[in-house]
């Protein structure tokens, strides 16, 4: 195993508290930073070539830079902790299991970005890791590392713990804030980005937990030594995601730039007994599918690219060759249609569409012709809403009947599902409204 | 009877609206405190919600049906929801599901005749590394996450459910 950083205090008892958490080292970024000017520590961002973890990828280092230095309103930090992408589960391990780290990275980044307020944005099911992060919260006020004056350097930072309604939309940047803002989480229009016109119409810096994670590292070790545990453009260690029927599933930590294959081999321990891998997503269930043949795919946004899907939240979903891809499609679609804000004719009509003619094909009723429809429904879906979340059904879908057209095929042909179901009663096939 | 916060959630209540700089920010927060508080989201609830908070009532009945959180109807005591997204549908979410159905003698979507039980399907918890699993909501607010589940380990969580929820208060009584 290599050495490990994100998750370094996932093994240590009460590694949540802050005695533990400063006996293992913590704070000690914090205190370096306030030595170093905001424009230092954003070069250092710049070169560690630390990506978005919340599946755009975007370089952090350029996002903050976007950030207007001079504004006549107070600037915000706000937390994408909604974690809410089907197959993603790792931003709950960072705060329930080490919460200061987190805490520790929102202060740095405040401090280099004359940021005076934070709100986490945490979906409100996750009730332990909110306790978690404000009993955390709660002990950095009390030692002085949050609230007015910070380390006696005239900086002043107040960081609130704020749950979510539950709604997949406020994961994205703007349904967020607008959530924030105690509305319906209905993203707006960009431009303006939020670095300009953000939370309460001032200057906003969006970023994912595991993001802001990470940034205490960097401070820690520098910018270039970030960078070097990566690939090219795509800098230091991250935590992947492992899930299906294999033997480990879980979170692990590694460089980026680990393959597929290592993942599941290696981390996950490989496919239970008795399953054949059929087919992988490689960072939640807006990722197109991807086949065994692709495992050697490096886990890198360029790379990912290349193979033909996304490196999204690189929690990868793995399949076997039991199931059913025409149900795979159909049950995303009806996630998607389910978790579509309504704003937008496209996305709110064309996932319910979608929904039903996969749930007909599924079902044993499709028709030949019904595939070009859904090919030319996604067509028309992408590219054509307020938000990303159109494009999050329109590439799977695609995916699924371009990759897995035989499947689609053979229901439509022999008029029933070819695979072993997934209950033996007929429950609802689909949680569509 | 008019509504109020106990005190306890009084306190918890002007805690909230210190926090943001205007009172329309706290709503998310306060209706999850109204519901803990009131067993539910009635028409009642909003009107108190939106008078503590000076807001017009439409604004709070608009934010509290979007969410998925908010019950604009009682639930039993303890709401369980299970997930049945993907990675929890490849390692039996539908089974365990079923086996619920089975149990508790109650259809997706039905409250049990005693008033306990409500079952639910609900989307990705991020808890896929340790599917398949199920939410437990309880009518004192708390939430708690089960993973790993079997129809077996189902049976050993409800038997110390149906202990925990003996003394919870039924939300549809609440107020
Ligand atoms: C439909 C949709 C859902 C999203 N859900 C999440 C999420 O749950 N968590 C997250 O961090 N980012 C999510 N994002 C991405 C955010 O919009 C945004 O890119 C991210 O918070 C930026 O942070 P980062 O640059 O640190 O990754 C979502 C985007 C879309 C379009
Ligand atoms: S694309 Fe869908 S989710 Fe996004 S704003 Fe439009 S309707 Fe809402
Ligand atoms: S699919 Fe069930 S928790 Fe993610």
């Amino acid at each position: 195993m290599e050495e490990r950083f994100l998750s370094r205090n996932f093994d240590i008892p009460n590694a949540h508290t802050l005695a533990v958490f400063e006996k293992h080292g913590g704070y000690q970024a914090l205190k370096r930073a306030v030595t170093m000017d905001g424009d230092s520590i954003i070069n250092e961002v710049k070169k560690s070539n630390l990506r978005g973890r919340g599946g755009a990828g975007f370089p952090c280092g350029i996002k903050w830079s976007f950030l207007p230095k001079e504004s006549d309103v107070p600037k915000y930090l706000v937390i994408n902790a909604d974690e809410g992408e089907p197959g993603t589960f790792k931003d709950r391990y960072l705060m329930e299991l080490d919460p200061h780290r987190h805490i520790e990275g929102c202060i740095i980044a405040a401090w280099a970005l004359g940021i005076r307020y934070g709100y986490i944005f945490v979906r409100g099911e996750m009730q332990h890791a909110i306790r978690r992060l404000e009993a955390a919260v709660k002990e950095a006020y009390a030692k002085g590392y949050l609230g007015k004056n910070i380390l006696g350097k005239g900086f002043d930072f107040d960081l609130y713990v704020h749950p979510g309604g539950g709604a997949y939309i406020c994961g994205e940047e703007t349904g967020l804030i607008e959530g924030l803002e105690g509305k319906s989480g209905q993203p707006r229009m960009k431009p303006p980005f939020p670095a300009v016109v953000g939370l309460f119409q001032a200057p906003t810096i969006v970023n994912n937990v595991e993001t802001i994670s990470a940034i205490p590292f960097i401070i820690e070790h520098g910018g270039e030594w970030f960078a070097a545990m990566g690939v090219e453009k795509n800098g230091g260690p991250k935590l992947y995601g492992v899930s299906g029927p294999i033997k480990r599933p879980g979170v692990y930590e590694a460089r980026s730039g680990i393959t597929v294959r290592e993942l599941l081999e290696e981390y996950g321990g490989g496919m239970l007994d008795g399953h054949e891998l059929k087919a992988f997503i490689p960072g939640g269930s807006s990722c197109a599918v991807l086949t065994p043949d692709k495992l050697d795919a490096v886990m890198g946004f360029e790379t990912m690219r290349e193979a033909g899907s996304s490196l999204g939240t690189g929690c990868v979903t793995f399949m076997d060759t039991n199931t059913c891809m025409v149900r795979v499609a159909a049950r995303l679609a009806a996630f998607y249609h389910h978790e579509s804000c309504g704003q937008c004719t496209p996305c709110r009509e064309g996932t319910g569409w979608a929904t039903k003619v996969l749930d007909a094909i599924e079902a044993g009723r499709g028709r030949p012709e019904d595939l070009d429809l859904l090919l030319d429904m996604c067509s028309n879906i992408e590219g054509n809403t307020i938000c990303a979340l159109g494009d999050s059904i329109a590439i799977p879908v695609r995916s699924y009947i371009q990759v897995f057209r035989s499947e689609f095929d053979a229901h439509i042909k022999q008029g029933c599902c070819p695979y072993p179901a997934w209950t033996k009663k007929r429950l609802r096939s689909s949680v569509a409204a | 009877m008019a509504l109020a916060f106990s005190e306890k959630a009084e306190v918890h209540f002007k805690d909230l609206v210190s926090r943001y700089p205007n009172t329309l920010a706290a709503l998310l927060p306060a209706l999850h405190l109204a519901q803990s508080e009131f067993g539910w989201i009635s028409v009642e609830v909003m009107d108190y919600v939106a008078r503590r908070l000076e807001l017009h009532p439409t604004k709070v009945l608009t934010v509290a049906t979007f969410y998925s959180m908010y019950n604009m109807q009682p639930v039993g005591k303890c709401h369980v929801q299970v997930c049945t997204t993907l990675t929890c549908a490849l390692r039996g979410g539908y089974e365990i599901l079923e086996h619920l159905e089975e149990v508790l003698g109650v259809r997706v979507g039905e409250t049990s005749a005693d008033g306990n039980y409500t079952l639910s399907e609900v989307e990705c918890l991020a808890s896929c590394g340790t599917a398949p699993m199920f939410q437990a909501t309880f009518s004192d607010g708390e939430i708690e996450y089960f993973e790993n589940l079997s129809a077996e380990r189902v049976d050993t969580i409800l038997a110390d459910l149906n202990k925990r929820i003996a003394t919870l208060p039924n939300p549809a009584e609440m107020h």
